[in-house]
């Protein structure tokens, strides 16, 4: 509740118009009893014929009315439910922008992707209902109870079994709507599970089928599909009491109202009309209960949802920046690293420890180690996609917590492992890099790059369109791209992190050698499995288990017989081909 | 003709193959279409004895209590059998759906294990799983409310009009005629807003693709800042939402007040011809005109829901369809009846006069001719689509030869059970695939009843140990579906280390190290060879390492072999491989 809040406000004036209307809807519907028990009492027991055909005029006049009041209801109901929700997705996303690594690691793509779409959904869906029926349905409910008491003025009025009849009825009605959504939601974590199973046969059907495991998946399937059934079958007996139940209840209190209602007839207190009017009464509550009872269990769905999606907004980026930042000093090293350790959140062991290493203007540094010896882990300290828990990373005599956030952007470029390209034009992704680049900026950067002939390849050049993570491009030309999309920053410092695993070595060669050459002689951090795309670098490291195991040129490490030696030769570095 | 105007509409057998499966619940169908009628007699009884207890009631002093009473008490064992048979009529009907759905998913999931994986490989995964689950689930619905409300809907419609003719046919005439304006609205209202609800899904999808494409990539939106901009473009997307949405919204709802609009004048004309009728001295009462109200306010119920149910089994016959073509899709051929069992074969594996295509029309392999010796190393190499993935699916039998043998130690592959064939094979898929469970039971994926020992030294040998030994719960760790948290290595080592616990006497490693990085790789390189020692091994290969040692290398383009020989011989010949050789691993070679 407290998530929607603030987007409700600026459309109180809807948010308060349509419960207002569609209480005025259901004030005209309670009158409909009263006038039929006039049309019975006056106009039939008079033996008026206009008075009958006026009161019928009546009843469609109010229909009519009712008609109008509640159009306008579910417009501004409509209208606040998704200007609310609209307001809410775009904070929303928003905020999901302004996260750190740290936080989306932990939140993960599919559960902020589902917040953003079914969760919100769900929202609109209870605002809406909420907004039309919250007050509607007890209105009537209550409305029903007063007008009964008004119908039947006596002392010990009948109306009493309206003031009972309502309680009993709507224990019954909640007790086995709550009872039975403990039920569904366990049908509903069953089905997730045989859901897994076909999903799981159909991914792995090579695997499964390898193995021979058709027998004891089908085993499996058919158990997971026989425990649903017994789910769906007891939550299916319990949400079927619902209509037997108020059934009774309801009729049982009718035939009550009736006895009563002959025994005041009689004495004298009723006339028949008021009868007829206190049955439709009754008749009226039923419908609303049920009505009430569902609308809760929609908000309370859609109430789960704002709770979940408030989780989103409760994670806060837990880094800070200083809004003014201080300036780099490009005489100092660009990247100083001084006893640096780091942790991942709820990590039980550290990535990295100790680290300590120096790279200087115009220079190159190759990283290099085992998968999960911490390569990604240490370059990604340089940029603050994450903050180092011991020690200090420094770029160009300051520390990186001491820059603002857009100086620290400008300063160094990244090429993640993961090549990434967003749908639209190459030009368009390239832009990223710099929105303000010239074509002979893009150019630049695409041949330093290795990838003229791609956007050569390409009918419409550099305006040909790339599908979504750039399905229609190899793994090596989406590397290369991302690889040029960096290079358009011109950054003192770039970090290419693994990303021309995909290269074959000549073109690899090339791409080093077009790196050294920048015009504007970047500092160049490596990483890479192939010591050849490092071995031009003025030192490298070499990572084992989150600490530096060797530190050295290229001629100096081949030569030690260790880590980097072993990786050397089997990368085919010095190979005997 | 006919199959350009192709819908929704499910083809024309459908309705026929549904009925087979609900046949099998005959007693208890009967059963739900007694307690059925029951109800709905019983039901509309009860606002006439309601009515004709009202018209005892007629003014002070003239109340016949003895009527009233002898009504009060046959109205309540009405209402108390009446409400029974709901409550059986309710259950049964849950038992036959439920039931019915566990039959069609039963037969669905059995029918995927036996499919061809030409089948599997050409429908996407989503859309077989959406078969199985999200078409099964909309049919059960459509099929519980057909059973609930479209039987009883009828009933009650044709014995209300019954009623109301009884009670006054002036009265029924109102009724009959004012009730289909309230289809005709909500008919008005769906077609328009379902252009709406059209546009809407599109806008919706869009500005899901962004946030799907912003947030999947998080990582590369904030190191090039681009936070805001994409912000703003979600921003406009989910404002084009809101726009349509407030129409589709809005038009949609305008359904109900419509309809209750539409029941109110039917009402109130009921009101009127009743009291008319009375005042005209006519055959109604004051009693009778409250029974046939209350008639009136049901009358339209049953019509709105069948209209709704209409087109909701429509859909769901559509759905059924859906999966009923999934359960009717050929299965792969049986294996023959005499087929070879249970035997262990050494890895002698003959190739004669394969050909083989996925369409018809686009050949593939043809003629393909190999010899292999038990215990040699053979390296397939070639460029992307030359058919080393297909030979794979050949030598498995994912795929059956088109014509030509593959034979194992002599034996046809088609004359032995897939069974028998494929536990000769340890394969391991360039994609890495890890089932949700233990790693335990993924180590132990081919062979169930292995001890913990034999499983840790299966792991050891794979250099998997440490890393599992490191994890929350070592081997008891559950990895999720498509392995959860684990690296790409690791999931590879493990993937590698249920081969090695199933000790196969033919490997097949679709670039099975290709991820792993080049330290860990040695390791698991060693433990191959280690195991390859005596087994016939077919490496489709990256690594210089690999295809050097390998005792024949099997250079394919275009789904021929081209080349064949030892890594020196080829080179020497100066072909294809040598070519190929040079421009992949040229670099490093010039270092030599």
């Amino acid at each position: 509740m407290k998530t929607i809040l603030p987007f409700i406000k600026k459309y109180r004036a809807q948010s308060i118009l349509a419960p207002l209307f569609k209480m005025l809807e259901a004030l005209l519907e309670l009158f409909v009893p009263l006038v039929v028990k006039n049309i019975i009492d006056i106009g039939i027991g008079g033996g008026d014929k206009i008075y009958t055909l006026k009161m019928c005029g009546l009843l469609g006049l109010l229909a009519l009315i009712g008609l109008v009041f509640s159009i306008t209801a579910q417009y501004f109901a409509a209208y606040a439910a998704t200007g609310i929700t609209n307001g809410l997705k775009s904070a929303l996303f928003s905020h999901v922008m302004s996260l750190g690594y740290t936080e989306a690691d932990t939140l993960g793509t599919s559960t902020l992707i589902t917040r953003i779409t079914g969760d919100a959904d769900k929202v609109q869906n209870g605002i809406n209902l909420a907004l039309r029926l919250l007050l509607r349905s007890p209105f009537v409910v209550f409305g029903a109870v007063i007008m009964a008491f008004t119908v039947d003025t006596s002392k010990g009025t009948s109306a009493w079994i309206f003031a009972g009849a309502v309680p009993v009825l709507a224990i019954a009605v909640f007790g086995i709507m709550l009872g039975s959504m403990p039920l569904y939601a366990k049908v509903q974590k069953s089905l997730d599970k045989v859901t897994g199973r076909v999903r799981q046969h159909l991914t792995g059907v090579r695997v499964l089928r390898a193995f021979g495991r058709e027998e004891s998946e089908k085993k499996s399937f058919s158990e997971a599909s026989s425990e649903l059934n017994s789910f769906q079958r007891t939550a299916g007996r319990v949400s079927a009491l619902m209509n037997p139940i108020t059934y009774v209840l309801i009729n049982g209190a009718t035939i009550l109202l009736i006895y009563t209602g002959a025994l005041r007839v009689d004495s004298g207190i009723l006339s028949q009309g008021a009868v007829v009017a206190l049955y439709n009464y009754m008749a009226q509550i039923l419908v609303e209960l049920i009505k009430l009872a569902d609308l809760i269990i929609n908000i309370s769905k859609a109430l789960a949802s704002a709770k979940r999606i408030g989780g989103i907004f409760a994670a806060k980026n837990s880094q800070t920046y200083p809004e003014n930042g201080v300036q780099p000093d490009f005489d100092a090293p660009a990247v100083e690293m001084k006893d640096v350790s780091f942790t991942y959140k709820n990590a039980g062991a550290p990535s990295l420890t100790g680290v300590n290493f120096t790279l200087n203007p115009g220079e190159k540094t190759g990283v290099t180690g085992s998968t999960g010896s911490g390569k990604s882990t240490l370059v990604n300290l340089i940029p603050r996609f994450y903050d180092c828990t011991e020690g200090e990373v420094r770029i160009f005599g300051h520390n990186v917590r001491d820059y603002s956030r857009e100086t620290l952007n400008s300063l160094v470029a990244v090429v993640p492992q993961k090549a990434v390209l967003f749908k639209g034009t190459i030009r368009e992704n390239l832009l990223w890099g710099n929105k303000n680049a010239s074509d002979s900026d893009l150019e630049y950067a695409i041949n330093a790059a290795q990838c003229a002939d791609i956007i050569s390849a390409k009918k419409d050049g550099l305006d040909e369109m790339i599908e979504q993570n750039g399905a229609n491009l190899s793994g090596g030309q989406r590397q290369r791209l991302t690889i040029a999309r960096t290079l358009v920053k011109k950054s003192p410092i770039i970090i290419l992190d693994d990303s021309a695993s995909a290269l074959d070595f000549a073109t690899d060669a090339r791409l080093s050698k077009a790196l050294s050459e920048l015009y504007w002689h970047p500092a160049v951090i490596t990483v890479s499995l192939r010591t050849g795309s490092i071995r031009d670098a003025q030192e490298i490291i070499v990572l084992e288990d989150g600490a530096v195991a060797e530190k050295g040129t290229h001629t100096e490490l081949a030569k030690l017989g260790g880590v980097y030696s072993e990786i050397n030769s089997a990368s085919g570095g010095d190979g005997n081909g | 003709m006919a199959d350009k105007k192709k819908t929704q509409k499910a083809p024309s057998g459908t309705v026929k193959k549904v009925l087979r499966f609900i046949s099998g619940y005959k007693t208890m169908l009967l059963l739900s279409l007694l307690t059925a009628a029951a109800g709905v007699v019983l039901n509309l009884l009860i606002p006439l004895f309601f009515g004709n207890a009202i018209d005892l009631i007629a003014a002070k002093g003239n109340v016949d209590f003895d009527g009233i009473k002898s009504i009060l008490i046959s109205s309540s064992a009405a209402v108390l059998i009446c409400a029974v048979s709901t409550w059986v009529m309710s259950t049964v009907n849950n038992r036959i759906t439920y039931g019915v759905v566990k039959d069609i998913r039963t037969r669905a999931f059995d029918k995927i294990t036996v499919l061809p994986l030409s089948y599997l490989d050409s429908h996407p995964t989503g859309d077989t799983v959406n078969r199985v689950i999200n078409d099964v689930d909309t049919f059960a619905d459509g099929l519980l409310m057909g059973f609930t409300q479209f039987f009883t809907g009828i009933l009650t419609i044709i014995g209300t009009l019954i009623m109301l003719i009884r009670l006054n046919f002036l009265v029924a005439a109102a009724v009959v005629c004012l009730t289909p304006l309230s289809l005709f609205a909500a008919r008005f209202i769906a077609k328009h807003s379902y252009n709406y609800f059209r546009e809407q899904s599109v806008q919706k999808a869009a500005a899901a693709s962004t946030a799907d494409e912003a947030f999947s990539n998080i990582k590369t939106v904030k190191a090039f800042g681009k936070e805001n901009d994409l912000t703003e473009k979600y921003g406009s997307e989910s404002e084009n939402v809101r726009k349509t949405s407030l129409k589709a919204i809005f038009f949609s709802s305008i359904t109900n007040p419509s309809t209750r609009f539409v029941n109110s004048v039917v009402y109130a004309a009921v009101a009127l011809t009743g009291a008319l009728n009375i005042l005209a001295g006519g055959s109604m009462t004051v009693g009778l005109l409250s029974s046939a109200l209350s008639y009136a306010n049901r009358y339209t119920k049953p019509f709105n829901e069948i209209s709704s149910v209409f087109a909701e089994l429509q859909n769901a016959l559509a759905c059924a369809a859906r999966v009923i073509s999934l359960i009717e899709e050929p299965a792969e051929t049986p294996d023959p009846e005499n087929a070879v069992s249970g035997i262990e074969t050494e890895g002698n594996i003959n190739i004669k006069d394969v050909y083989f295509s996925y369409t018809p029309d686009a050949p593939l392999i043809e003629q393909f001719n190999l010899s292999v010796k038990k215990g040699e190393r053979v390296a397939i190499v070639g460029p992307t689509g030359c058919g080393k993935t297909t030979f794979i699916n050949l030598l498995m039998r994912f795929y059956d030869v088109d014509s030509g043998k593959i034979f194992i130690d002599g034996v046809d592959e088609r004359a032995m059970t897939r069974h028998a064939l494929r536990s000769s094979f340890g394969m391991v898929l360039q994609e890495t695939w890890l089932m949700s469970g233990t790693v335990r039971d993924n180590i132990a994926m081919g062979k169930p009843d292995a001890t913990d020992e034999e499983i840790e030294n299966a792991a050891r040998r794979t250099h998997a140990h440490s890393f599992i030994k490191r994890l929350p719960d070592g081997y008891e760790t559950v990895i999720g579906e498509d392995g959860g948290n684990l690296s790409q290595g690791q999931k590879q080592l493990l993937c590698i280390a249920r081969v090695m616990l199933m000790s196969p006497p033919v490997l097949i490693l679709d670039e099975a190290t290709s991820s792993i990085d080049t330290r860990t790789e040695i390791k698991v390189q060693k433990a191959f060879a280690e195991l390859m020692k005596g087994r016939t091994s077919f490496v489709v290969a990256h690594r210089l390492s690999t295809i050097i040692n390998s005792d024949v290398i099997l250079v394919m383009n275009k789904g021929h072999i081209i080349e064949q020989g030892t890594h020196a011989e080829l080179l020497e010949k100066g072909g294809f491989y040598s070519h190929l050789w040079r421009s992949q691993f040229g670099a490093a070679a010039a270092d030599a």
